[in-house]
Formats: structure tokens, sequence, C-alpha cells
């Protein structure tokens, strides 16, 4: 079962938007949609390694600010003719605080 | 016994009321027929064939002496009439007399003579006549200089008529644009452009003065001083009715010969009807209502009850190869919806002026063969809300329950041109995608097609699409794969509408995704802020990640920072704060850029804040070398220090990089003022540059040194500096206003016409001056540092990451 650690209030993320979480596993990126659902993924583009954290999110896919790859942010698959996909991981929302998948504060992915 | 009819006139008018009228009763009367020129009705419509030398006299010809004979017609041709005795109902011609039951004036119309020196001189004609006509043709044009005074209908044939028989013809056009009771400007600037490719210069906005010549024309001086050499002039400036007869005889005149809705003047014994009368205050120029009238005359002869109504007219230009169309009205107003169609490539425009969901107006110009198809629907006054969406297509996308863009991409054979830049045909085009390319970037890497000004992108989509045998659906023309709606119709829709936010233009306008995509969001944001500065708060998180950070990413995700340098003048203070915040945040590289700022690359995102604030404090601000805004005004030192300088080229980039930091325009914005023709600035190759001579300053736009390389074309030229300045924020302004997003004023430029541009911010100075205001408003709310903002106690933790789970893993 996972355990959850608390990173921040959901008003720290804008909507639309993302934070970066630093882990020892590499950057993740915590998005918020409009209607406020939240998601972690890889923070690194497997086309050329851009912040996904830095692209523009609509609906629940995201944008890479550098070649325009699109990501849904739900599987954190490509979309389109791109191929490729970037890490998920778990995340909710409990009583306005953001909660991530404790393993990311493991050395190494379980 | 049969009535004795008289009439006056053999033109095209009577000639066609004297075919109805013995048509309907071949011997109710006994005709006499005066006419001035020595010769039955012919096809004055024809006149610029039989100039051009296409056609003759004979082909022209619509009755000849058999046909008069054969109705017994008595001709007097060549007899013009001197006078009427209306009490002893005669007619006296300069060699007798005719008695009449009925007379009936058809005297035309004659042309205007503007009352200038040297008017009388030989080879001053008009264009009016057979005998103007072969006035000009014998007159042995080729070679030779001929001025045209008049740039409508009459003059433009005659022009292209004498240009074809070989002269150097010059039209000079008192008014803004060509033809303008019939074309818009648009319209007229594409018709000036294509009768200056058949060789004809085109001069607009100019007032002759006199026409100078001992004795005989030799040239055209105009108020503005300029001198045409004209070996022939022809004054095609107007027509007015010719009512001397009717004048000498007392009856009711005012412009025209006023007529009744059944023809009949003041006399009851006399009717008139052509372009000597006076309907309902209305006269009459075009062939159309004549022959109506001509049909209501005939019968009001045969006493049957019969009502002349005037119906909108639609004229077409008879110059070969200069298509245009027009109908209606066409004149902004308010209530009044416009539907555009342009291909620039092809010199294509069509716009239809809508009110209450009707056409009221139509010009077409390149391609005007759905023209009588508008036209019907303008004079039936469909309703045409049902097709609003393809009406602009024509009737090929009508009809059938849905509208079917395939259709027409279907229809089209395999040379029609689909790419006018590249040149590329519809045959290459599916070519292609048998080959293999299914995206528009494989189309655009093996044909071109769509790749250079981008207008043909949507049809290049459809005709992949329909060779490919997708759905419509799958090829929109729309702004993106989120809407059907083009750029300019969802900015249109966002005014009309009142729709003030993303979500609602989304809402309201049918998008078909959830939250936009990257493509559409920063348009939209961008055309919200242009429409609603005061109200519309910029969105962020719509903004592409440069303009959102207010700084360039690179492609290791750090950071580039430029401050702004006005003008591209620093000081050394600056400069050592420059060099202290490089030290303090370990910069690796410092560069100059080409606009003449210096550039911090390599900036943690982290450090942005703190490195604004330090740039801040030493009074710097943002140089948004990262927006689709003001990026930079580049100068030259100008006369403060060159030994060629004219003006202060320093001082007035100063000046409009203050008043233009931080304006948001549709893709990036760049400034150069150079202070002599040496063009040190290179302001010839920016959005906007300005050039300073010693007489003052040229302005120019459009420019481009990136993938595409262009020269600014000319705008305007001003002697005063503040002047200059109006001249360039209404033109900024304008952009604002009606640029697509991520068009260059280049661009945007060639979508609207340099001509359009001109006459709205330099010709028309009550519109500079709101478009002037209009910036001016939304600069007060966007005229500040963003970099001050973001880097506050409150936002900079914002910089850095939500969370550090490495620390308390460490832990």
């Amino acid at each position: 079962m996972t355990t959850f650690v608390d990173i921040g209030a959901l008003s720290d993320v804008p909507q639309q938007g993302a934070r970066v979480v630093k882990t020892v596993q590499g950057c993740i990126a915590v998005f918020r949609t409009a209607d406020d659902r939240v998601f972690a993924l890889e923070d690194r583009c497997p086309h050329k390694g851009g912040p996904l954290s830095e692209g523009i999110v609509h609906g629940t896919s995201v944008t890479c600010p550098l070649h325009n790859w699109v990501f849904d942010m739900n599987s954190g698959e490509a979309q389109g003719a791109d191929e490729g996909a970037v890490r998920t991981y778990p995340i909710r929302v409990e009583n306005g605080r953001i909660l991530i998948s404790a393993e990311l504060m493991a050395r190494r992915a379980a | 016994m049969k009535k004795k009819l008289v009439v006056i006139g053999a033109g095209m008018a009577s000639g066609r009321m004297l075919e109805q009228l013995f048509d309907a009763a071949p011997d109710a009367y006994e005709v006499t027929l005066f006419n001035g020129e020595p010769r039955g009705n012919y096809n004055r419509l024809m006149l610029s064939p039989v100039l051009s030398g296409e056609k003759t006299y004979e082909d022209i010809v619509t009755h000849d002496d058999d046909w008069y004979r054969a109705n017994g017609v008595d001709c007097r041709f060549g007899e013009p009439v001197v006078k009427i005795d209306r009490k002893n109902r005669i007619v006296y011609s300069n060699k007798g007399g005719a008695p009449y039951d009925a007379l009936v004036i058809a005297t035309g119309s004659a042309p205007f003579i503007i009352p200038v020196v040297g008017k009388e001189l030989p080879g001053v004609v008009t264009y009016r006549d057979l005998e103007d006509t072969h006035a000009m043709i014998d007159a042995g044009v080729a070679g030779k200089d001929a001025v045209v005074i008049g740039g409508g209908l009459l003059g433009l044939e005659a022009a292209a008529g004498m240009a074809a028989r070989g002269a150097k013809v010059t039209v000079i056009h008192i008014m803004g644009h060509l033809m303008e009771r019939q074309l818009d400007p648009a319209a007229g600037y594409l018709l000036k452009k294509d009768l200056e490719k058949r060789g004809i210069t085109v001069h607009c906005k100019g007032a002759t003065k006199a026409i100078m010549g001992h004795d005989r024309a030799e040239a055209v001086l105009l108020e503005d001083g300029t001198v045409y050499p004209a070996d022939l002039v022809c004054m095609a400036v107007g027509i007015r009715p010719e009512t001397r007869l009717a004048n000498d005889a007392h009856l009711e005149v005012e412009r025209g010969i006023v007529v009744d809705d059944a023809m009949r003047t003041s006399d009851p014994h006399i009717f008139a009807l052509g372009e000597c009368v006076e309907h309902r205050k209305q006269l009459f120029g075009l062939v159309a209502p004549l022959y109506d009238q001509a049909k209501v005359l005939a019968k009001t002869l045969l006493d049957q009850a019969a009502e002349f109504v005037p119906v909108q007219t639609a004229t077409k230009l008879k110059v070969t190869g200069c298509d245009l169309f027009s109908a209606g009205d066409f004149a902004e107003g308010e209530g009044r919806e416009d539907i555009v169609f342009r291909d620039p490539g092809r010199g294509i425009y069509k716009r239809l002026v809508l009110q209450d969901n009707r056409i009221i107006g139509v010009v077409m110009y390149g391609e005007t063969g759905d023209g009588n198809w508008f036209y019907g629907l303008m004079k039936d006054g469909t309703d045409i809300s049902e097709m609003r969406e393809t009406l602009i297509f024509g009737p090929a996308f009508q009809g059938g329950s849905k509208l079917d863009p395939m259709a027409a991409v279907a229809a089209l054979p395999p040379e029609a041109e689909i790419c006018g830049c590249n040149g590329v045909s519809k045959g290459v085009i599916m070519d292609a995608v048998a080959g293999g390319a299914c995206t528009l970037d494989q189309m655009r890497a093996c044909t071109k097609a769509s790749a250079s000004c981008g207008t043909c992108t949507g049809l290049v989509q459809q005709i992949m699409a329909f060779a490919l045998g997708g759905e419509v659906n799958e090829a929109p023309a729309g702004m993106c794969k989120c809407s059907d709606h083009t750029h300019e119709d969802v900015r249109r829709l966002i005014k009309v509408m009142g729709l003030k936010s993303i979500p609602a233009v989304m809402q309201e306008l049918g998008w078909k995704t959830v939250g936009g995509c990257h493509s559409c969001r920063p348009a939209l944001n961008y055309y919200l802020l242009a429409e609603y500065p005061l109200e519309y708060k910029d969105d962020r998180q719509s903004r592409f990640v440069n303009e959102r950070n207010h700084a360039n990413i690179q492609k290791d995700g750090t950071y580039s920072v430029v401050p702004r340098m006005w003008g591209g003048v620093t000081t050394p203070a600056e400069l050592r704060a420059i060099a202290d915040a490089a030290d303090k945040y370990n910069v690796p590289m410092v560069k100059v850029t080409g606009g003449q700022r210096i550039d911090l690359l390599g900036v943690r995102k982290e450090d942005l804040p703190h490195m604004w604030a330090d740039l801040n404090a030493a009074g710097m601000v943002s140089g948004a070398a990262y927006s689709k805004g003001l990026r930079t005004v580049k100068t030259c030192v100008g006369k403060e220090f060159c030994r060629v300088g004219t003006q202060d080229s320093t001082g007035l980039g100063i000046k409009l990089e203050k008043l233009m930091w931080g304006s948001w325009t549709p893709h990036k914005l760049k400034l150069g003022v150079s202070g002599c023709p040496r063009n040190c600035a290179e302001a010839t190759c920016k959005d906007i540059g300005v050039v300073c001579v010693d007489s003052g300053y040229n302005i120019s736009i459009g420019g481009a040194a990136g993938m595409e390389v262009k020269e600014t074309e000319h705008l305007a030229s001003t002697p005063s500096e503040e002047e200059t300045i109006q001249i360039i924020l209404a033109v900024t302004q304008l952009y604002r206003e009606n640029g697509k997003y991520l068009d260059r004023i280049w661009k945007w430029m060639a979508k609207v016409g340099l001509d359009w541009i001109k006459a709205q911010v330099v010709d028309d100075l009550e519109n500079r001056r709101a478009l002037v205001e209009r910036f001016e408003i939304s600069q007060s709310v966007y005229r500040t540092d963003p970099w001050a903002e973001l880097s506050t106690p409150a936002e900079t933790p914002k910089w850095g990451p939500l969370a550090d789970l490495t620390l308390e893993a460490a832990e």
C-alpha cells in the first residue's frame, strides 16, 4: 500500500500550472488542473529533456515548452505522432493539502 | 391614323424602348428618331473594346439601317434637335421640324469638364461616344504619353484601352482609391496593382491644377506639384444629364429631367428616359435601370399601367484581366458585419456586407464568378443565417443537409494553384500524399505548399484530408484542433459577442476540447487583452513559458535575462550592476544581442527574482526579450555625435521605447531608428523602421530579418518627430487590433494591404488619434515592469521548488 507525504497546500500550485518537487530520483512536476485535480509526472520530457512543469496545461494534458510534445497526465504517454512516456506517481489532495507517494523519498524507485 | 412619336436621341435606352414598343404594338406609332451623332444605336458599353482594338464599330452596332427601315422609323441622324415647341407640339432640328403626339427625350448625358486652365487645348478629349473613341484612336497613341483624369469606371476603361494601343498611361484620381463608388479600399488596392502590372501609372489623391501646353496639351500639373507629360488628356471625371433642350422648353428639371413612375415629364405629352432623367431624386448611369425604364415607357406609350422601380445594380469593370464585381452598399456602419475572404497570393478579395442576416453589399476582386449569385441573394433579401459559415465560398458550397467544404476541394482541377507563394498545384499535393506525406510539416518539407505566407494552409489541409480519405474534422480550417473558427472569426466574435474571458470564448464558440491547447490559449489570451485592456486580466497560465516567466528558457531549462537599455544606451553604473549580477549568480555567458542589449545566459529559475531585484535596484527593468510585444528599439548615435547624422535618432528611439515598452502585440515587435540613410541601425529590416533624412523622418514597416528577410515598405514621411511618434503608435495599435496572433507586421501587411494601413494611420487623422488613444489606454495597464511585480517577498518563493524531498531523504 502506498504511503503518502505532505508536500504543500493545493493553493501553492496555480490552476492550470505546476510546481516542482525535488527528489533524489530527479525533479517531479506537480500539476493542478482548472478543476483542481493534481498529477505528478517526471519533469523531464523524453524527447530533449524539457521541463514539463513549465508547459501549458490544458484539460488533463501538458505541452512541453521546448518542442510542443503533448503528454496525457493520466498516463504519462506522449500524444499524437510523438512516441514516448514519462513516469507518473501517485498523488492526491486531502483537506487542501497535496500528498505525494512516499516512495519518492527513497533513494531508488521501488 | 397612326399617332406620331418623336424620339430625341438614339442611345441604348431609347433603342430598347423602341424594341419593346414595336414588339408589343408594331402599328401604334409612326416614329421619327433624331440623333446628334450621325448614326443609330450602338452598344456604348462596348466602347472600351473598340478603343483597345479588340472590336470595331461594326461589331457593336445594335440597330442597323435595315432594322430602322423594317420598323418604318424616319431616321434623322446627324440632326441635333435645337428646340421643342410644346404649344404646337413640334420638334425642330437644325434642318427642319417634326410634329408629335408623344415626345420622348433621351438625350443621355454629357461628360463633365473640370474647369482648369488648358481644358480647351487640342489633345484634351472626353470619353463618351464613338467620336471620342475615334479621336483617341486617331491621335495614334502608341508610344505617346496619355493622362486620364478620373479613376472611375469610364476613366479606367479609357486608360486600359489606350494602354492596349501602346500608350504610356497615367491615371489621376482625386480620391484615395480607384472606383471608390463601387469598391472599398482593399479591392481598390488590388485593382491598382493589376493596372500597374499593365504598365499604367496610378496617382490617387491627385487633384488636377492645370493642363499645360502652347498650342496643344503637353503635360498635366497636379496641386501637389507633380507633372505628368501628356500628348493626350482624357477627362473622365463624371457625367451630367444632358438637359438643355428640356430646360429651354421649361420642363421641370432638377439635376436631370424630372419624371414620374410612368416616365412622364411635367408635360403630359412629353416623356423622358435614360441618363438624362431624374426619378425620385435619383440619377442613373448604369444600363440595367435604363432598360427597366425602357420597358416601363413602352407600356406607358401604349396606355398600359406601368411603374418604374429602381433596384440595386451591380457593376463589372470591362477591362480584360481586371475581374471585379460590386453591388449594393459596402460602407461600414452600425449593425453591419463583414465576411471577408482574402487570398493575397492570387490577388483575390471578396467581401460581403451583412445587416440583419441579409446581404446588403458585395465587393469582389480577382474572382467574381459567384457575383451574380450573391447579387441575387441581395436583391431578394434572402436570410443567409443558415449558410453563413460557408456563404463566402459561393453556391458550390450550399445545399444538401450538411455543408461540405470537401465537395469544392474535390471539384478543383489538378492544375489549380493552391500555394501561390511556391507555385504548388492541387495535383502536386495529391501526388505528395500518395508518396507518403501525411502531415502538414511533411507536406511543407517535400512540396513547400503553405510553407511561406501560410494563407493557403487550410486549403492544403483540406486537399490532404481529401486525398487521405479522411473526415473533414481531421483537417479543420479553424485556429487549431480545438475550434473550427478561424483566428479572424474568433477575434470578431469576441468583440461582437462581448466575450471577456477564455472560458467564455470556449463555451460560447463551442470549443471541442476542455481547456484548449498550447496553440489557441496564448492566442485567446492575446485577443482578449487587446480587446479589453482595462477589464481583462492577463492569464499567465495561458502564456508560453518565456512570457510567463519573463525570461527565455534555454535548452537545459535555465533562463536568459536581458535588462532593458532604452534605445541601446547604457551607463557605467548599469554596466557595473550587470557585471555584479553576472558574478553573483554565476552566469556562464554574457553576450551582446542583435538588438543592442546585454544577455545573461544560464540563470537558474529560482535565482530569477533575486537577480531581477538587484537589476531593479540599479534602475533597470525587464527588456522583454521574451515577449510577443515590444522588444527593442535599435538606434544609431544620430546627429548628437555622428558627423553625418541628420536627426537625433537615439533620442527618438528612446522616446519610442519609453512609450511602447510593456505593450503586447500579435508577435514580437522590433524597431530601428537610423540617423541618416546609411542606416547603421538597420531600420529597414525591422517591423517598424525610421530612417532620418535632412528634411525629417521616413517611416517604413513590414521588414524582417529572420527565416524571412524582407525590406520594409514606405508608410509615411514627415518633417515632425512628434508626428513620427504618433504614426508609429497608431500603426502599432492597428496591428494590435487587427493582426492575427503570431503574424509579424509583414505578414499582416500582406493580408490587409499597405494602402489600407496608410489610409488608417497616415491619411485619416481622426482615426490616427483614436488609435493612439486606444494604445495609450492599454499602456496605462501594461507599461509596468513584471520583474518588479514578481520579485516581491510574497512572489519570490514561488520561483523555487514546492518541496525538496532530497533533504528529508537524507535525514
